[in-house]
């Protein structure tokens, strides 16, 4: 019986010579990142179990990006603990505000995640590095702490789900219309201990942003990792990130068989013809709560957020400011844009593009998650309404929980920015 | 790799088979509290009250987003049962660790999300997954027996069976979660 991509990468973290969905396994991880939320949970795991040194300081990742820069006396003890702990065990991978990002755009974007990959996050949205090939998903605090320790993680294998996407995109519609849709179809159980695998034509056409953007909310659908098979896009993308370090031959051997094989079992394989679907907003309250663009009339927002972990790469503040370009936000409306990297950031200045958002009267911030949780920088108030490039519209999820966020791709969120109400792009 | 001097030598993982007699003791009673479906973390704990490690402190704003009086009216003991995918969202520990820091001695729901599973794992907070979830009402009272993983409600005379937890995640609860589990198989 053949394996799934997933599963083959799950085998290979393992010693053992098969693995089948429901099995329970212990795998060797490749990297362990944590955040200013989860890993000081973590560290006083370890700590508290009598540990002292880490199991190998190079696979481990710290970023402080939640509430950094330290919103508040109580978030800045957070950020120490981990500045501090990455300098005790000679921590590489610890990025402080000024090189730092949002974990899920920095780690690809720091050639730290690659292909055949097994990685774990105390952050659900760790899933958004299948969208490379690798087998990458979220963890609590606590596997983190044992993770430190000896390196390992307990599994509990996936069935895989396929999702097989055909025909061409139309105008203003990409990875993150895709997904919204899919989580529509299947709501947010609809994936659940399932990994997601994404695949045909329009997957292969999508750019490597867009497939992040895609993978990055499996997690939304409950789905355990949502994979694309690597191709010519994802070995472009590691060429452009490693430099100097990309070897081809090592590259090739890396990805030689990771593929999923043509007998490999499926639980479920979904086909859409995607050619004639328009944006997408997951509307109040759930991320499964979706409709098309063209249903939604006269939604009036306060706020406008671009950026987070699922939108915040280069290519959405690119499309975000060919719609912003000379126009300005409706009065009223208050418009943030948040790049996810400090790299995006110097990108976006140098490309002309904070300027646009800036003169089209928005704040343009230094990288952090910020409003997306309810953090910071553009926290809602009772009866505010957002539309976001986020991931999560729960109650309460950017501030009161009398307010309410409405989901979509940059596209939208620029042009509702304009009018000032929920928009297509294509109305302007 | 290299390893852990205090692992050294030794298989960190050894399933043991025989012991079930901690978990035949683990008897559990209290109240209903119902929650519905979809029940997100951001639910349990808002993002927040993240910004501390201690269990008590994220207990007093438990589930403040979607039932505010929930924290001051829940009683040592008592239990929540729910619909389906509790737990959904975010990957935040904080979340059943707020609910042991209010008091809540067990979930009851139709499905659990995966992260929060393993977290309620990994902190050896007891969970059972049950499709009669449904036939429990708001403050009728319940004996959890974990081991053999039936639920009795005692106020409807009614006993509802669930699947007990494979081998593996019995083991991690018999220890009192993942970290007792990892120090006693070094």
């Amino acid at each position: 019986m053949g394996y799934t991509i997933a599963e083959k990468i799950l085998l290979s973290h393992t010693g053992k010579k098969d693995i089948k969905p429901g099995e329970f396994i212990e795998a060797k991880v490749d990297l362990a990142l944590g955040n200013d939320i989860t890993a000081p949970l973590a560290i006083e795991e370890f700590r508290k179990s009598g540990f002292t040194r880490v199991f190998n300081h190079k696979k481990i990742v710290l970023v402080p990006d939640h509430f950094a820069p330290a919103k508040d006396l109580k978030s800045a003890n957070q950020c120490k603990v981990l500045a501090d702990f990455a300098r005790e065990q000679k921590i590489e991978n610890y990025f402080e505000v000024g090189c730092m990002g949002i974990e899920h755009a920095l780690l690809p974007e720091m050639g730290l995640v690659l292909p055949g990959d097994l990685v774990i996050g105390a952050d659900s949205h760790t899933c958004t590095y299948g969208a490379l090939g690798c087998f990458s998903t979220g963890v609590g605090s606590t596997d983190l702490a044992r993770a430190y320790i000896d390196g390992k993680c307990w599994f509990k294998v996936p069935t895989t789900v396929k999702f097989v996407y055909k025909g061409k995109l139309a105008k203003w519609v990409g990875g993150k219309d895709l997904i919204l849709y899919t989580i529509g179809q299947i709501g947010v159980d609809g994936a659940i201990y399932k990994v997601m695998e994404f695949t045909g034509d329009v997957i292969r056409a999508l750019s490597m942003d867009d497939r992040f953007t895609m993978s990055n909310m499996a997690i939304e659908a409950g789905g355990v990792t949502g994979i694309i098979e690597p191709d010519g896009v994802t070995r472009d993308y590691v060429k452009e990130v490693q430099g100097a370090k990309h070897k081809v031959q090592s590259y090739k051997r890396r990805v030689k068989d990771l593929k999923s094989d043509a007998d490999a079992q499926y639980e479920k394989i979904y086909e859409w013809d995607v050619s004639k679907l328009e944006p997408q907003v997951a509307c109040p309250h759930l991320p499964s709560n979706v409709k098309g663009v063209g249903k939604l009339k006269d939604i009036k927002v306060d706020q406008v957020v671009i950026g987070s972990c699922t939108n915040g790469r280069i290519s959405d503040l690119r499309l975000a400011a060919k719609i912003l370009k000379g126009r300005k936000a409706k009065a009223g409306v208050r418009l943030i844009v948040i790049p996810a990297t400090q790299k995006i950031y110097a990108q976006a200045v140098s490309e002309g593009l904070a300027d646009i958002f800036v003169k089209a009267g928005g704040v343009f911030s230094t990288p952090t998650c910020g409003p997306c949780l309810g953090g910071h920088v553009g926290i809602l108030t009772e009866g505010e309404r957002c539309i976001a490039t986020t991931n999560r519209n729960f109650i309460g999820r950017m501030g009161s929980p009398k307010s309410e966020v409405y989901l979509s791709g940059p596209a939208v969120a620029a042009a509702s920015a304009i009018k000032g109400k929920i928009s297509h792009p294509g109305s302007l | 790799m290299r390893r852990h001097p205090l692992l050294k030598g030794r298989s960190v993982i050894r399933v043991r088979y025989s012991i079930i007699g901690l978990l035949r003791k683990m008897i559990i009673k209290g109240k209903v509290h119902k929650f519905g479906n979809d029940i997100n973390t951001d639910d349990i704990i808002a993002a927040k009250y993240l910004v501390t490690t201690d269990d008590a402190e994220l207990g007093r704003h438990c589930m403040e987003n979607i039932a505010p009086e929930f924290a001051l009216k829940v009683v040592k003991g008592d239990i929540i049962v729910a619909g389906k995918n509790f737990g959904c969202g975010s990957s935040r520990e904080h979340a059943p660790r707020a609910l042991k820091g209010c008091g809540v001695s067990a979930v009851i729901a139709k499905s659990f999300a995966r992260i929060f599973f393993r977290n309620a794992i990994n902190i050896g907070m007891p969970f059972l997954e049950s499709n009669d979830a449904d036939k429990i009402a708001e403050g009728d009272s319940l004996e959890i027996d974990l081991a053999n993983g039936i639920i009795k409600n005692l106020d409807k005379s009614e006993v509802y069976k669930t699947q007990p937890f494979p081998e593996f995640l019995q083991e991690i609860v018999r220890e009192g979660g993942l970290m007792g589990y990892i120090k006693k198989n070094v």
